[in-house]
């Protein structure tokens, strides 16, 4: 008995110990075989400042069965857009805005909003109109031109290059089989015509056609700077977004504001946790400072565990976390308390810590479970924030039911039959 | 100490600290930041003293209306309806006429997101607190006659609904007089104080029915006073210790979590006012006036 209670005693230092190596803030990275994983707190835009942007997808043209795939492409588009920015470790996913689909960008360091802004944004819808003979005396521009089926969809690459007589900056495309073939029909119909290039809505230049092209090959010009032209070249390979999107939600939280934020915040933490750990050892006396000795091993394990999984972490976060932690120290305040009771109905010290525990578990279970149905409903029934929250809860509850049961007991149950035993407990 | 024999005077106190707010939701209604409403609002920090007046000068002068601008020393806080990028950057001109300025915050919403939010969350709110009135039918199914475990599910929701109404109508107030907003950090509040609510409640529970089925020859009330009275060093205590981070949190925290902490203060301190003297009362209430019809109805078919 009293062996395996050591047992359970060395398995706790162990936790103990491998959580604090990996909650240790210069800690090492996990490295098992070719399994790699950087190892480090994951914090939300709101503490360390960056861009969180919404984009709503206008899929109303797509079938119901191509709006998965259409959203998916978006966010390899936007993916590829962004990788080209250098934004370290952007979060791009998808998401759902009332029922339409949307995507959710971050870019965490980003405080260049409009930069990012205008590059994501660019649909880079390329299209080759032909002229409409029909329509040639209408007032709108727009309809003197009519569509021909060619658009970015079939480019297969496009690059940056000098027009040689003028040295101006053009951006060569390249045509995909089916687009050459179409390409080759359209310059064919409209020999000696103007063919219109449409960059987003708007017409960009409308060459005339000199021959028929068949290799599929085309420059774009269009008094381009170099930068344009190669930002151009970057989004027409990223390739067109499939469908609009609209921007209908944007934050942008300026680094200081975020830091300042997380500094103060953990600063106040920990005194508070002190000032909690204070209490529980003047009031509890030995068993309160066996409690904060757990509490301890709590706040390292669900470190660690924000780190492994990972978490990010938010300010809706940190509050779980908090919550979790008073449901912690509540866990060991009913045990201590029960245990109290126990003892003054006449029981030895052994006993009345044993039944302390059986009788305080029906309670701590019941009120840590309906806090854990909350998070699985917070966690499925909504996003960003409230998410946050209802993860760090649950982790925080889960953890804490181990610690304020098992760490606690073993420590208390180590004690008794020791010279320490009549300190244990709580008159 | 009698706690459910006073029950009346609780259920007053409850009453004095709720109506005040509830007015204020119907005079005032909630001050909904952008979160919900949708819009633009950017926060930024001048690098030398400048007046209300010089920034709504620069906005006017450009043009821009309907803003609101919230001065705090150097810092302003400018809230506008939705802004496209080219309105975001007219607003930021105008705001440069008033001095240079480094910007701490840029947030737009647009009205699609911000109903979706309202909406997930009420939702989420309401099924989660069905999940509990059934979650507690459950546990407490084996609780000696005559109580019923599913009146002790409604019970601890109904403690809940009033904390809930009491912080919501405290930020009316707040609101109402020092501008505070209603972000989805407040909803995030809102969860906490819900987690928290259900959490010490439940405690009280376990004890009435631990107590009911020990001692069944005492009579409900007393089983539920006791109950009271044997938790009560627990859900001050708790309480205690919650609090105590909560202000250390309030007093030093950074300032984006001022509103929040407070949010949560208030919610955990009438949390646990509502769990010792609403929740255990209301089942006393309810179970005494239940016992009443069922008489009645006896001396009826007897009659």
């Amino acid at each position: 008995m009293r062996r395996n209670l050591w047992i359970v005693f060395g398995v706790i230092i162990l936790i103990a110990f491998l959580a604090s190596l990996v909650s240790w803030p210069t800690g090492p990275d996990l490295s098992i075989g070719s399994f790699q994983k950087a190892l480090k707190i994951h914090e939300g835009l709101d503490l360390q400042g960056g861009v969180h942007l919404v984009y709503e997808l206008d899929d109303s043209k797509i079938e119901k069965k191509d709006k998965a795939s259409a959203q998916q492409s978006v966010i390899n588009v936007i993916d590829r857009r962004i990788n080209a920015l250098g934004v370290a470790e952007p979060v791009i996913q998808s998401a759902k805005v009332g029922d339409k689909d949307a995507v959710i960008v971050e870019l965490p360091g980003v405080t260049d909003v409009n930069e990012a802004i205008s590059l994501i944004g660019k649909t880079a819808q390329l299209k080759f109109l032909e002229y409409n003979a029909e329509n040639a005396d209408s007032q709108n521009l727009a309809e003197q031109w009519q569509e021909t089926g060619l658009s970015g969809a079939n480019l297969k690459h496009a690059d940056v290059e000098f027009d040689k007589n003028s040295g101006e900056p053009q951006v060569a495309i390249q045509f995909d089989g089916d687009g050459s073939k179409i390409f080759a029909d359209l310059t064919e119909r409209n020999l000696q015509k103007p063919i219109a290039i449409e960059l987003d809505k708007e017409i960009i230049s409308a060459p005339t056609v000199q021959t028929v092209i068949e290799n599929g090959q085309a420059v774009i010009t269009g008094k381009f700077t170099i930068d344009e032209a190669k930002k151009l070249a970057i989004e027409l390979n990223a390739g067109a977004l499939k469908v609009p999107i609209n921007l209908v939600e944007q934050r942008t939280i300026g680094a200081t504001l975020g830091s300042d934020s997380v500094k103060k915040s953990l600063m106040a933490g920990m005194v508070g946790l002190v000032l909690v750990a204070l209490f529980m050892i003047i009031y509890y006396k030995m068993p309160g400072l066996l409690a904060t000795l757990a509490l301890f091993i709590y706040a390292l394990v669900v470190l660690a565990l924000f780190k492994l999984i990972p978490v990010t972490l938010t300010l809706a976060g940190i509050a779980g976390f908090i919550l979790s932690v008073g449901m912690a120290v509540d866990a060991n305040i009913l045990i201590f308390e029960r245990t109290k009771e126990e003892l003054a109905s006449g029981k030895t010290i052994g006993l009345a810590v044993e039944d302390g525990f059986r009788r305080a578990w029906s309670s701590i279970r019941d009120s840590n479970f309906s806090s854990l149905i909350t998070c699985v409903i917070l966690y499925y029934g909504t996003t960003g924030l409230v998410r946050g929250f209802a993860i760090t809860l649950a982790i925080g509850i889960l953890v804490s039911m181990f610690t304020a049961i098992t760490v606690t007991r073993t420590f208390l149950r180590l004690g008794i039959g020791t010279a320490l035993e009549n300190k244990l407990v709580v008159k | 100490m009698n706690i459910i024999g006073r029950r009346k005077i609780w259920y007053l106190i409850s009453l004095v600290l709720i109506v005040p707010g509830v007015i204020a939701l119907f005079l005032w209604k909630l001050p909904f930041g952008i979160d919900f409403r949708g819009g633009t609002l950017l926060d930024i920090q001048y690098s030398q003293t400048t007046s209300k007046e010089q920034v709504q000068n620069g906005l006017n002068e450009a043009g821009i209306k309907n803003t609101n601008i919230q001065e705090s020393g150097k810092d302003f806080i400018i809230r506008t309806g939705n802004l496209d990028q080219t309105g975001q950057k007219n607003l930021e001109e105008a705001l440069k006429k008033a001095g240079e300025y480094k910007q701490n915050r840029l947030e737009t919403v647009g009205p699609t997101v911000s109903a979706d939010l309202s909406q997930k969350a009420i939702i989420a709110v309401i099924l989660a607190s069905i999940a509990i009135i059934i979650y507690i039918s459950i546990a407490f199914r084996k609780v000696p006659k005559p109580a019923s475990s599913w009146r002790f599910g409604v019970c601890a929701v109904l403690a809940l609904i009033h904390d809930l109404v009491f912080v919501t109508g405290a930020f009316a107030i707040l609101g109402h007089f020092f501008g505070f907003e209603i972000d989805s950090l407040f909803i995030t509040a809102l969860l906490t104080i819900m987690g928290f609510s259900v959490h010490d409640t439940i405690v009280v529970f376990d004890r009435i029915r631990e107590n009911l089925r020990r001692s069944p020859s005492l009579d409900f009330e007393t089983n539920v006073n006791n109950s009271i009275l044997q938790t009560l060093n627990r859900s001050l205590n708790t309480s205690f210790t919650v609090l105590i981070v909560l202000l250390a949190l309030y007093l030093l925290g950074g300032q984006t979590l001022k509103h929040f902490m407070l949010a949560l203060l208030l919610g955990i301190a009438i949390g646990t006012y509502s769990s010792i003297f609403n929740a255990s009362p209301l089942l006393v209430s309810w179970q005494l006036w239940s016992a009443r019809r069922m008489r009645r109805a006896r001396e009826k078919v007897a009659s």
